[in-house]
């Protein structure tokens, strides 16, 4: 017979391999993919597979770089860092005017975010045409634009929930005091809720660093972005796979680490304010 | 007299101010919000494609198309296979992992903190690294799959017409359920502990509890995952694009593949416009009774 600590232990220990069992099936792909990106043509088509290189080499990545391959990582760096710092400005005054005065009451509030959920394929469909007619596509302008417009609902969304935690009281009291309405916006609602600007700001960020759709559509060689490149390695030939898991392993790091900064905030992030976490 | 017009003018800055807050933002929105739809209408009801730029108007004739499109139809049909298949797949494993990751467990933020990976990869190297995967000589689900069946297998996945489903599904199934995981684990970890107490000194076994307490505590919260995830789904593109491109044949091709390879590798430019503004008029509409049900909003 288990006295009770016993069968606490055990069921602890299974529970524990049940953890660790679900934990690397999940990361098995994504292992899958750095490791590839460290091996030599000749492990990569080895058959049967090899579950791990000889050595790690970085001759993947130094080929990407040598052939100005790797610019389509600072072209994503570009598009999604200026279109978040636009969107979370425009974004958060905006909600400020709808968490403080109710503009346009839950109405507005709905279309805003409803605006983001229209499928991507059917508005930059016309968007291109638009862009062809303006000389916008392939442009930093052009992307960063519509990834503006594309992160403005999440933005405002998000920060609407930000700024209605904030305690009303203080920003009263900032207005008597004398403060203009800017000035509390500058001085007592943006420091209240930054930590919410900057998990916002991240999410906006990894979203534009993501896309693939709306890049594919109004890139074409000047502005390409990461995720395209990645499919130009598509098809064709199969020794273009080094070339795949190493660009793709450059655009992934980038946001483990950002992810990394804000455990905190994911849940919150993912599940556009609902969920507080 | 200054001064009531210092009054004045002050008055209405500060009646306008919300405007002048929200309006940038409106005016971005409406950009990319009404104008593409007023400019589908427009192109809809003109002939252009790739070897006809005559602007000129013919009438309904791209909207009776639509009926009689097929394969429009048919890419309707497997996003909304994909869309039931994965969603309820999604939600129970993530519901599963929940339980399992709900009380103490050594290590437990560390656990977590790694599953969440898949959730942020970029869409597109996900089907990337499935696809490497998937290789049916130099990739481990067939070397895997060999050593459980005791002998080599040369599976297609992303060929074979009964394979692409099941291979798609698992890398959407692989990069959402954590997604899934994440919200329920919140949404489980908020459930009344006293409630759970009061139905355990009544004996209620555990499918009993789950149903009548802890299922309708989370529901909101599922609501919203399922919301979330069923929009992401009906604009499914990536990783299909980077599995089967559609294929074979046409048998993955979802709505938005099937409205890029008509508007931009068959160039029947008004012919998608048509298409697309019958997408976003379907989603509009789904969005506003989805967002009058669910309480995304507090």
């Amino acid at each position: 017979m288990m006295t009770v600590k016993q069968r606490y232990a055990l069921r602890t220990g299974v529970r524990l391999a049940a953890a660790v069992a679900v934990t690397a099936l999940f990361l098995f792909p994504i292992y899958w993919l750095f490791m590839i990106s460290f091996k030599t043509p000749e492990e990569i088509y080895s058959f049967p597979p090899k579950w791990y290189p000889g050595r790690i080499h970085f001759d993947n990545y130094a080929v990407l770089f040598k052939d100005g391959d790797a610019i389509t990582v600072w072209n994503s760096f570009v598009v999604a860092g200026v279109s978040t710092v636009i969107a979370m400005f425009l974004g958060t005054i905006g909600a400020y005017s709808l968490a403080r005065f109710r503009t346009g009451g839950e109405y507005l509030a709905n279309w805003i975010i409803s605006q983001r959920m229209i499928p991507p394929i059917a508005v930059v469909f016309p968007i291109f045409l638009l862009y062809v007619w303006l000389r916008l596509v392939d442009t930093y302008i052009g992307v960063i634009l519509l990834y503006t417009a594309f992160n403005l609902p999440y933005v405002i969304w998000m920060m609407r929930g930000y700024i209605l935690d904030i305690p009303r009281a203080l920003e009263e009291s900032a207005l008597v005091d004398g403060c203009t309405r800017w000035q509390v916006i500058w001085k007592v609602v943006f420091p209240m809720c930054r930590a919410g600007l900057f998990a916002t700001a991240i999410f906006t960020f990894v979203f534009a660093w993501n896309d693939f759709i709306f890049a594919l559509v109004l890139t074409r060689t000047e502005v390409a972005t990461y995720t395209v490149q990645v499919t130009h390695y598509f098809g064709g030939q199969s020794n273009f796979w080094a070339k795949i898991s190493a660009m793709s392993v450059l655009g992934t790091v980038p946001i483990f680490i950002a992810v990394a900064f804000m455990q905190r905030y994911l849940v919150r992030g993912i599940s556009l304010g609902a969920v507080k976490g | 007299m200054t001064s009531l017009s210092a009054t004045s003018r002050a008055s209405f800055g500060e009646r306008n101010f919300k405007y002048l807050l929200i309006g940038p933002a409106i005016f971005v929105l409406l950009l990319i919000g009404i104008f593409p739809l007023v400019y589908l209408l427009l192109v809809s009801f003109q002939g252009i494609t790739m070897t006809e730029t005559s602007t000129d108007f013919i009438g309904f004739a791209n909207y009776t198309q639509l009926f009689e499109d097929t394969r429009l139809w048919e890419a309707l049909l497997h996003t909304v296979i994909f869309t039931v298949t994965a969603l309820p797949l999604e939600l129970l494993l993530g519901l599963a992992m929940a339980q399992l990751f709900l009380e103490r467990l050594p290590g437990r933020q560390i656990f977590i903190a790694l599953l969440v990976l898949p959730v942020v990869v970029s869409p597109i190297v996900s089907g990337a690294t499935w696809s490497l995967m998937f290789n049916h000589r130099f990739g481990p689900i067939n070397q895997i799959i060999g050593w459980i069946w005791g002998e080599e297998v040369t599976l297609l996945w992303t060929i074979s017409p009964h394979l692409v489903y099941p291979a798609i599904l698992a890398a959407e199934v692989w990069q959402w359920t954590p997604f899934m995981f994440l919200l329920l684990l919140a949404a489980l970890a908020n459930v009344d502990k006293s409630q759970l107490e009061a139905a355990a000194i009544d004996g209620a076994g555990w499918w009993r509890t789950f149903f009548r307490i802890v299922l309708p505590a989370i529901w909101p919260v599922m609501a919203i995952a399922i919301l979330i995830r069923g929009l992401d789904l009906f604009r499914l593109f990536d990783i299909v694009w980077a599995l089967t491109k559609g294929g074979p044949g046409t048998m993955t091709e979802t709505i938005s593949i099937f409205t890029y390879i008509k508007g931009f590798q068959q160039f029947e430019t008004s012919y998608t416009a048509a298409v697309a503004f019958l997408v976003i008029i379907l989603l509009s509409v789904v969005v506003m009774l989805a967002l009058k049900r669910v309480e995304l909003s507090r």
